[in-house]
């Protein structure tokens, strides 16, 4: 049975590299008992994978991991958030997960573009919002991007979905009620199919000479129908709550 | 400002790895301030990737955080890239525990596994904001101790370093803390009194008691206490039954890559095997075997609670444990882990033995197999005492490869004393043999050999021997190379050690108080990090030591004689000096000495001298080849071995 499982990652662990996340998905996983499929051949791997990787430094909202579980394993699905996560490093909180069914398109298949939250360091409200505007208002944004060890240029613009200045309220349930913030926030929806566009490269769009603060990733989307909508949505009034109040606990930094 | 976290974190993202720098493992502890309990920060003086699995100083760290007087964390060098950012924004040293600036701790303790970290030592002092010097620390200023096998010759850190402690650290942390919370008490008043009464302490040495004397020829004269609370001889600490330190219970996880991760058990201390180019083995005596029925059940545990897929079962010379076959049996046919546990054996041994158990816990993935015979030819491994025979080798070696292993890697050492180039060249004709044996078996396998210069330590049988100069020991690698050349097949590999930090490590392992100036010149020129060769520079330790009007040649390439005072005669690893002398003899003369596990005491005092004894579950030596005791293990049985009477084993919570 594949299942796949929707996590957050906040706080210090957001300096885990993606391949250390998936070291610690396996050892999670074995120490709560939950015990996965392994690949066959001379050196047998568990079958974990994960959707997008996110950058080392970055904090997310909704990441995603399928996994494929050993045909002993008895776990009630929606239960499994709730045995993993006291499992997981404090700041990585599972959410949801649910049962995949055959033939359904992976992660990296699947999603096509993903919401930001962006912290602006250099300009102030204002100067955001003017930048903003003028990359919205543009038909083209030619930036120079690294792609396989060679320098590229790319337009950005397709990829741009949709930009906001974020207004100043705090919301502790994200970025924007952190307290060590000292530029405005943006935020964007990218573009993850065709080529997706990276925070950074966006920010460059805008104006080089800005940096990104804290990132945070706070949806990955998929397209069903035509509809957007996330591979597991958390707001489904059937879904049982993983954790009571998930974020409570990750506000470690 | 207490926690540094809120100026570190918006650094991290710039540098390397910053995942080690975030602590959060499995383990970790995370203890609230506590005024009223002492302050350890325990520093692993290298990057967190060679200091996270240190089991030391896990051990330390636990037995201290379950003292309700006590708390440790735990700091480790941070790269190049950190250090400058935090020397640019004025950010200290911290914990990755609870990320509190270094000089809130009451003891700042460093791990000093090897020479080479000596000036990452006062790198971490200072950014810690501590001065490096003992002299010009006040009261305000956290005491500054180290422990780890480099400590048994401290002396070249002697102007550094408040306390040092010889041995196992077990026991002695306890009372350490209980000095130190005395002196708080009382108001951290008199920095000299705490000295003194950490002086008292079995197995403590404060360098600033002792005063070092020289001879008109440069040797040195004495080494003495000046104050009367200090001993004339500090005696190393040893705990007496390992049964009794099930630690770590509560083994770090780290959430990033590090050496050696998985879980680790320490299955016996000490060895006795007696190979006289080996200072863990000599200063570690005598053995003492955790209970198999103990270490089957911190397996057990371990591995459940950390989630690790492998267990490492440590010591010595691990296939020398008596119940390493009950210990492998129950591990491999554990339920819970459902076969997917690999036990790895870090010290094989070189014999069919060995590779049947190898053969027993690799079910899968047999890649490699790694021996140690140390020396190419059979004279020169009587003279270092390692008496494994050709037989041996070759029989362990083509039972690898006729079990399925693909890959041998040999470890030589060459600079050894009286070593000709027939034993040097004896290398690779061993290496040559064993790739004859796996064509034997109808394969293509490969055998790689791994040749390290030999570095005399401290507390040895070779402590009297000047080591081979950078160019000897490059003309001998030379030879090796050509050597693999001129050979058919092509396929023995050969891989060194840089030669030039052999020297800079003899340097060190030998120095005396003089090489304290030479140390903090070579940390105030930069040169941290010397056990990376990107960052290790001959040149910079050279010019230092002639800047003080030393002499390299002197201090590691001059034979010393028997009735020179060395610099660590005031301290004692237990072992009797004439013991020493004698085996350094007979090396010469190519005797070898038996294991004393399975034959009557020769005294070499590391028992006599503190009333405890081998703990060893079997009297009968172990089964398979001769290896390292030259005697007849056929007849096993006969010899006399006190076992000790042992309570029950258990592996607490």
């Amino acid at each position: 049975m594949k299942v796949r499982v929707r996590y957050d990652k906040r706080g210090k662990v957001r300096f885990l590299s993606h391949r250390d996340l998936a070291r610690v998905w396996e050892r999670s996983l074995r120490r709560a008992g939950i015990r996965v499929a392994y690949s066959e051949g001379f050196s047998p791997r568990p079958k974990l994978s994960f959707g997008l990787a996110l950058s080392t430094g970055y904090e997310s909202l909704g990441e995603y991991l399928d996994v494929e579980l050993h045909p002993a394993t008895e776990v009630d699905v929606a239960d499994l958030p709730a045995v993993i996560t006291p499992h997981l490093p404090p700041g990585i909180t599972a959410q949801r997960a649910v049962v995949l069914h055959p033939g359904t398109d992976s992660l990296q298949a699947a999603v096509t573009s993903a919401s930001w939250q962006l912290e602006v360091v250099g300009p102030d409200q204002a100067a955001l919002a003017a930048a903003v505007e003028r990359a919205l208002a543009a038909t083209e944004l030619p930036i120079t991007v690294e792609r396989k060890g060679s320098e590229v240029e790319v337009d950005a613009r397709p990829a741009i979905m949709s930009l906001d200045v974020l207004p100043p309220e705090p919301d502790a349930d994200d970025l924007r009620g952190h307290p060590a913030l000292v530029g405005p926030l943006l935020g964007a929806e990218l573009a993850t199919q065709p080529r997706s566009l990276r925070p950074a490269e966006l920010l460059r769009a805008l104006d080089p000479a800005w940096r990104e603060g804290r990132v945070m990733r706070t949806h990955q989307w998929t397209l069903v129908d035509g509809a957007r909508c996330e591979p597991i949505p958390l707001g489904d009034p059937g879904a049982r709550a993983a954790t009571p109040a998930p974020h409570a606990q990750a506000r470690a930094s | 400002m207490a926690d540094v976290w809120a100026r570190l974190e918006p650094h991290l993202a710039s540098v390397q790895k910053p995942a080690r720098y975030i602590g959060c493992e499995l383990g970790a502890e995370v203890p609230a301030p506590d005024p009223a309990r002492v302050g350890w920060l325990l520093v692993y003086p290298d990057t967190y990737e060679i200091g996270l699995p240190n089991q030391g100083l896990q051990i330390l760290y636990e037995i201290l955080n379950e003292r309700p007087d006590a708390r440790a964390e735990r700091s480790y060098a941070p790269w190049t890239d950190l250090e400058a950012i935090m020397r640019e924004h004025d950010i200290p040293l911290f914990s990755v525990d609870t990320h509190r600036s270094a000089d809130e701790f009451d003891v700042i303790a460093f791990n000093l596994s090897s020479e080479l970290v000596y000036t990452n030592v006062l790198n971490c002092l200072d950014l810690a904001g501590v001065p490096v010097r003992s002299a010009d620390r006040g009261a305000d200023h956290p005491l500054v101790g180290a422990g780890g096998h480099a400590t048994y010759n401290p002396e070249p850190l002697a102007d550094f370093l408040d306390f040092v402690v010889l041995g196992d650290g077990e026991e002695a942390v306890s009372e350490i803390t209980e000095v130190i919370a005395r002196w708080r008490d009382g108001g951290r008043a008199d920095r000299q009194q705490v000295l003194r009464d950490l002086a008292g302490l079995e197995g403590v040495y404060v360098p600033s008691l002792y005063e070092a004397t020289y001879l008109p020829d440069g040797r040195l004269e004495a080494t003495r206490p000046i104050d009367p609370a200090a001993p004339e001889t500090v005696e190393k600490r040893t705990i007496a039954d390992l049964a009794e330190w099930p630690y770590p219970k509560r083994q770090l996880v780290p959430l990033t890559e590090v050496v050696h991760d998985r879980l680790n058990v320490e299955v016996f201390r000490g060895c006795t095997r007696g190979c006289r180019f080996c200072q863990a083995g000599m200063i570690t005596r005598p053995v003492r075997e955790r209970p198999a029925e103990q270490v089957t059940e911190m397996v057990r545990q371990g591995l459940r609670r950390t989630g690790y897929d492998e267990v490492a079962l440590t010591s010595l010379s691990t296939a020398d444990f008596s119940g390493i076959e009950d210990v492998v049996t129950a591990t491999m046919d554990d339920d819970a882990t459902c076969g997917d546990v690999s036990v790895s054996l870090p010290s094989l041994r070189v014999d069919a033995f060995t590779v049947g158990i190898a053969a027993q816990i690799q079910r899968a993935r047999r890649t490699g197999l790694t021996f140690a015979p140390e020396a190419g030819t059979w004279r020169m491994r009587q003279v270092i005492n390692k008496l494994i025979t050709e037989e041996d080798l070759y029989a362990a070696v083509s039972s690898a490869f006729s079990q399925g292993w693909r890959r041998v890697k040999l470890y030589f050492l060459t600079g050894l004393p009286t070593e000709t180039d027939e034993d040097t060249l004896g290398i690779v004709e061993m290496a040559q043999r064993c790739l004859d044996l796996a064509k034997a078996n109808g394969l293509k396998g490969s055998v790689t050999v791994s040749v390290g210069g030999f570095v005399p330590k401290a507390f040895t049988p070779f402590q009297w021997f000047g080591m081979n100069t950078e160019a000897e020991l490059r003309r001998k690698i030379g030879l090796l190379r050509d050597a693999v050349k001129g050979k058919r097949g092509g396929n023995v590999q050969i891989k060194w050690h840089d030669p030039r930090a052999s020297i800079v490590e003899g340097l060190l392992s030998r120095g005396d108080r003089r090489l304290g100036p030479v140390i903090e010149q070579v940390w105030r020129e930069g040169g941290t990090f010397q056990e990376w060769s990107e960052h290790f520079s001959l040149e910079r330790w050279q010019a230092a030591v002639e800047a003080h009007g030393l002499d390299m040649d002197w201090y590691c390439h001059r034979h010393r004689t028997e009735d020179e005072v060395l610099p660590w005669d005031h301290l004692s690893a237990g072992l009797h000096k004439d013991f020493l002398w004698q085996e350094w003899r007979d090396a010469l003369d190519e005797v070898g000495l038996e294991d004393c596990r399975w034959t009557p005491c020769y005294d070499c005092g590391a028992c006599t001298g503190y009333g405890i004894e081998h703990v060893v579950a079997s009297a009968v030596p172990p089964a398979g080849g001769s290896q390292g005791t030259g005697q007849d293990l056929g007849r096993g049985g006969e010899v006399p071995v006190t076992l000790l009477p042992r309570r029950p084993a258990g592996v607490g919570t």
